[in-house]
């Protein structure tokens, strides 16, 4: 059974193309851009935030994309059970919007980081990891200067709780350490889903990690757990 | 009249940024610095059809909705005429 998946454009966006090619070439299903200045979701059944740098991150990450009236339709499609899976610019437009807790602050060693990480599958309840095995490691790209997770306690506590985190940052064993950290996010999270599952934010990159051109393949795994996620209801 | 706010991070949340200025300045040897905090300052010019009252809520509206995000900052503001 085809989704449909529309991957939003803000001005600064620059992985919308990424995500785009993964679901409509990668995995052959109905992909659409969605305008930020529309309110009009097309009928799709998967909406992805993508990475870049929206509105130039001005003010803050994700501060100016989230008053954009695609967003306001994202809320209410989000409020509905609707899946939305927002990759690094888009984690931070998303807890900018109140669709995730927390922030994505500045990285700790202050740096823009690129490279190669490892992150650990925490828990398999979700639309985006339900085919993966719970304490998996794969390995995916990240790319950003604002990864740095970070929550007061009493989220903190919350989001473990309620089996929230789906991913850490770990060693390629699947160690947590505070070396495997790239960027001093709390717990070393690097992905977590909203109290109702369908919303995902991760800083991590698995459009950059969905075919064997891109060297990577890692990806694959979480995003054929969306492109199936049809099949758990 | 002019509004002057100013945005700075929660006393409980760490800032790296103030923390490396804070190392840079005890290196280049200035004396007596115990810490650095880093914040933000915004100058917003208002084009006066608001009165005083009208126009220091939609400042604090616009400090506290738009350029601040409460989960990290606090601000302050203040008015000039």
């Amino acid at each position: 059974m085809a989704m449909k998946f529309g991957v939003i454009i803000f001005p600064g966006s620059n992985c919308d193309h990424d995500a785009y090619w993964a679901f409509k070439e990668v995995f052959q299903q109905p992909a659409t851009f969605l305008w930020h200045d529309s309110s009009d979701l097309q009928g799709c059944d998967a909406v992805i935030v993508p990475g870049g740098f929206a509105y130039g991150d001005y003010l803050r990450t994700g501060a100016i994309a989230r008053f954009s009236p695609i967003m306001e339709a994202v809320r209410k499609f989000a409020s509905t059970g609707g899946l939305v899976m927002g990759i690094c610019n888009g984690f931070q437009i998303l807890c900018e919007s109140g669709l995730l807790p927390g922030v994505l602050m500045r990285n700790k060693n202050l740096k823009y980081i690129c490279k190669p990480v490892h992150i650990r599958v925490e828990s398999t309840d979700s639309p985006f990891t339900h085919s993966l095995r719970r304490g998996e490691v794969l390995e995916v790209p990240i790319g950003h200067m604002e990864g740095n997770y970070y929550c007061d306690e009493a989220t903190l506590q919350q989001l473990q709780k309620q089996d929230r985190i789906l991913f850490r940052y770990s060693t390629p064993e699947g160690t947590i350490t505070p070396e495997a950290n790239p960027n001093g996010a709390i717990d070393n999270i690097a992905g977590i889903c909203s109290e109702g599952r369908n919303v995902l934010g991760m800083m991590p990159h698995p459009e950059r990690a969905s075919e064997t051109a891109l060297g990577m393949t890692d990806g694959v795994r979480i995003l054929q757990a969306l492109v199936t996620s049809g099949t758990l209801k | 009249m002019k509004a002057y706010v100013y945005v700075s991070l929660k006393k409980s949340v760490l800032d790296p940024q103030g923390k490396t200025i804070q190392g840079a300045l005890t290196k280049m040897g200035y004396q007596g610095v115990e810490d650095v905090r880093q914040g933000k300052f915004f100058e917003v010019t208002l084009d006066g059809k608001l009165g005083r009252d009208a126009a220091q809520a939609e400042v604090e509206r616009i400090a506290r909705e738009v350029l601040t995000n409460p989960v990290i900052e606090d601000f302050r503001y203040s008015l000039e005429d």
